[in-house]
């Protein structure tokens, strides 16, 4: 195997598997076109183009070299991609260069270090690394995208388009305004302004609620010396072992029969609580690493505890409280378990709830997306803004799931 | 001489310290024991009674009252009708009573034995219900012209009821029915083997395409901070939005997925990916996979940030291949990570309930222990047997969390 002449063909012909089968998934979600990838194709192509590498070298006029014969095999109907008759010109040229671009610039720097004769241990494992790379960055990305991209694309289409070709996602920018049509109606008929706000004002209040627990039962945990404190902070990661469905039952039995189901407030009691163990345990472990001498001196200056945690502690760990919050946000606003069991009134559903309602035959289901798309985009614009907090906060809390 | 040796023992100043460490703790542990610690007592106690979903409201006396009888003029003779029953089926009311007020410039009369009149308020005792028991009370009344002017009717002094029923929750009948029924019935050990799926194979699955992907950003290039944002959004999306694009992208008649499959060739009916029985486990643990590695991967990313890099320098002076390097030196670094992030997910794999109640509701041979929960409460209204299979889970729990405390404990904390 680890001979370049070997090498290079095996490797080559693997790659171009993978990339047709992507050339082909892209083309086909972008255009709704018939492209369907050959395996038999790729696997012979692929293999002639990597064993072309290795013997001539990687310069720039084999790449051009590979980049003419693959998007002509493609044009031509055997190459590692085959395109339906009824495609159109545009669609066919483009796909057949993007097929060939591909491959010519990326099988040169997998296959770089691969010379015609035998191999070293580094030079063979290093290809195979980058080979896996590659794969790997394709395969993350189509995943996470896809049912993203599906989503916010089927909001925008209509019931008949949908059922005409699954496939084709391609967006007709003329009507306009008229894409947004199921936004629309969500907001007009489907009361979805109500349910953001209360989606908002809840996790807000959750958050609110949870820090003004967490932080002082953080702050003893981690400063002050008690009996117990070993097995306290310990036993806090135990609460979130329960499992939510075991304790919804009897608080879906003890709301009913105290008549707090299906009330703002019901909601705002149990949210916080399971999000304080988190809060708790994540800020514990930030008051640990702040330098005890400066709340020392705190003391020393004749402040009380409490106003040390207020004027000292707090400001000091203003990025934790960042993380703390925006990750209790995430919680309270991403929530679905409790608030489907515990609201029916749908003039105090939650975002989460409310998309649920929209799950039956007899709404169309753009709505159902357009809906989800309403849900994400806030905690994804949040989340993409304040990125470096959020893995920051996850990691340090060891979060739950 | 003074004393010089240190003073021993918990001084002022110590027990000071921990009164208020307790008093900063008391609101998150009244907090946490009314709402985990309650319920899970509550969940033993209710796995014991025989309770269904409808016993939950409780009996209750249900009363309508109107007027009989034309009431024109002054001097017609007409009935005040008070019609009364018991909200039950099963359950008996005891000392029942209700209390009215009679218009002004009606005159009672005839009174029903059981019931005084005091100036115009009106109280009958009416003792003992059986379940499903109705009553009808007349009382005669003659109509005065001030009944008439003031145009005040009976119905608008709405009069109230009292009446004490047990509940099944509170009284003391005790069944272990629940228990037997569950275990006796045939889906539990599929229930149970179905669980043990979802969650090794979820559990695995997510910590090995997560390690995949914390390798592949183990590097610093242009554009590493987005795709690892970008690799955390199926953890952070909200589930039911996933769930749902899931839902769509694979259903049968109409999902994207199916439509990609069969123009390419692989199959020539569509897949019902959702509603067939062993693949919608199959993709059921692929959805859970897919919704966490994320965390597995943000968790090794940053255990692998810390390792020293001098080490790898070294392995490839000595001529250690990159795969060598991965497993000799990597891996056991990232060994007590991998062990953590296994437990811990592995327990929370186990509880979740969301992602498969919204993909399947448990159907197609999906049901785990969690969705068997809520089937059993909800679907069946069968409340004690929901809480049986909860204590089932609980006991599960208790067994991974023993196991867990003890492993922890010497393990790099988390």
């Amino acid at each position: 195997m680890r001979r370049g002449f070997l090498t290079g063909p095996v490797i080559g012909a693997l790659w171009m598997v993978v990339l047709s089968v992507t050339v082909a998934v892209t083309m086909s979600f972008a255009t709704g076109d018939a492209f369907r990838p050959s395996i038999l194709w790729s696997l012979l192509w692929g293999a002639v183009g990597g064993g072309v590498v290795v013997a001539l070298g990687r310069d720039r006029l084999v790449q051009i070299a590979l980049l003419v014969a693959v998007s002509a095999l493609v044009l031509i109907g055997i190459g590692p991609m085959l395109m339906g008759a009824e495609t159109g010109q545009i669609p066919r040229v483009f796909g057949a260069v993007l097929m060939g671009l591909g491959f010519a610039a990326s099988i040169t720097p997998i296959l770089a270090e691969i010379v015609p004769g035998e191999l070293t241990r580094h030079e063979f494992e290093g290809a195979v690394i980058r080979f896996l790379t590659g794969f790997g960055y394709i395969f993350f990305t189509a995943i996470v995208l896809i049912p993203f991209y599906v989503m916010v694309m089927t909001s925008l289409k209509n019931q008949s388009e949908l059922i005409q070709n699954p496939l084709d996602f391609s967006i007709d920018l003329s009507k306009g305004a008229e894409l947004f049509r199921s936004y629309d109606e969500l907001f007009t008929q489907f009361n979805f302004g109500t349910y953001l706000f209360n989606s908002f004002f809840i996790s807000v209040l959750t958050v609110v609620i949870t820090l003004a627990f967490a932080i002082p039962g953080a702050y003893a945990v981690a400063r002050l010396r008690f009996r117990g404190q070993a097995a306290f902070s310990r036993s806090i990661l135990l609460i979130y072992m329960v499992p939510m469905i075991v304790l919804a039952l009897p608080i879906y039995i003890a709301f009913s029969m105290t008549g707090l189901r299906n009330s703002f407030w019901g909601i705002v009691m149990i949210y916080p609580v399971t999000t304080i163990p988190v809060a708790l345990y994540m800020l514990q472990g930030y008051f640990r690493g702040l330098p005890a001498e400066v709340e020392e001196a705190g003391l020393m200056d004749g402040l009380s505890r409490l106003a040390v945690i207020w004027k000292i502690t707090l400001p000091l760990s203003l990025p934790a409280l960042a993380s703390v919050s925006l990750y209790v946000f995430m919680i309270a606003w991403n929530e679905f378990l409790l608030a489907f069991m515990l609201l029916d009134d749908p003039s105090k559903f939650t975002l989460t709830r409310g998309i649920a309602s929209l799950n039956s035959s007899e709404i169309p289901r753009q709505h159902l997306m357009a809906g989800s798309v309403v849900a994400t985009v806030p905690i994804m614009a949040l989340f993409l803004g304040l990125e470096r907090f959020m893995t920051k906060g996850l990691t340090a809390g060891s979060v739950k799931g | 001489m003074a004393d010089l040796s240190p003073p021993s023992g918990t001084g002022p100043l110590a027990k000071r310290e921990a009164r208020l460490a307790w008093g900063l703790l008391s609101p998150t542990i009244m907090a946490v024991a009314l709402v985990v610690v309650l319920p899970l007592l509550a969940i033993f106690w209710i796995s014991v009674k025989p309770v269904e979903l409808g016993d939950l409201r409780a009996p209750e006396v249900v009363l309508r009252e109107d007027l009989r009888g034309d009431s024109d003029v002054a001097g017609d003779e007409v009935n005040i009708r008070y019609r009364l029953r018991n909200s039950s089926q099963d359950q008996p009311i005891s000392g029942v009573s209700f209390a009215d007020q009679i218009p002004e410039g009606l005159q009672v009369t005839e009174l029903d034995e059981r019931c005084t009149l005091e100036g115009r308020d009106l109280r009958c005792d009416l003792g003992d219900w059986e379940p499903g028991l109705r009553e009808t009370l007349m009382i005669p009344v003659v109509i005065g012209q001030a009944y008439l002017d003031n145009g005040l009717r009976p119905q608008d002094s709405p009069a109230s009821s009292t009446g004490t029923s047990s509940s099944v929750l509170t009284n003391s009948t005790f069944t272990l029915e629940n228990f037997t029924r569950i275990f006796s019935s045939d889906e539990f050990f599929e229930v149970l083997w179905v669980t043990l799926f979802y969650t090794v194979f979820g559990t695995v699955g997510a910590l090995l395409v997560g390690l995949f992907a914390a390798l592949l950003l183990n590097k610093s290039f242009r554009g590493q901070g987005i795709l690892r944002g970008l690799y955390l959004f199926p953890y952070v999306a909200p589930i039911i939005a996933v769930a749902f694009a899931w839902l769509i992208l694979f259903d049968p008649f109409s999902g994207s997925a199916n439509a990609l499959l069969l123009q390419m060739g692989v199959t020539s009916d569509a897949i019902n990916f959702f509603g067939e029985r062993p693949l919608a486990l199959i993709m059921v643990t692929v959805f859970e996979i897919w919704r966490y590695f994320p965390l597995s991967f943000l968790f090794i990313l940053a255990r692998m940030q810390s390792i020293d890099t001098d080490m790898y320098e070294a392995a490839d002076m000595d001529g250690a291949s990159p795969f060598q390097q991965f497993w000799y030196l990597s891996v056991p670094q990232l060994l007590g990570i991998l062990s953590v992030l296994f437990l811990l997910r592995f327990i929370w794999t186990f509880n979740k309930f969301d992602d498969i109640f919204l993909l399947t509701g448990g159907n197609a041979g999906t049901r785990t222990l969690t969705v068997n929960v809520y089937e059993q409460a909800f679907a069946v209204s069968n409340i004690g047997a929901g809480a049986a299979v909860a204590v089932v889970i609980f006991g599960c729990l208790l067994t991974f969390s023993l196991f867990f405390l003890k492993y922890i404990s010497r393990e790099e904390g988390l």
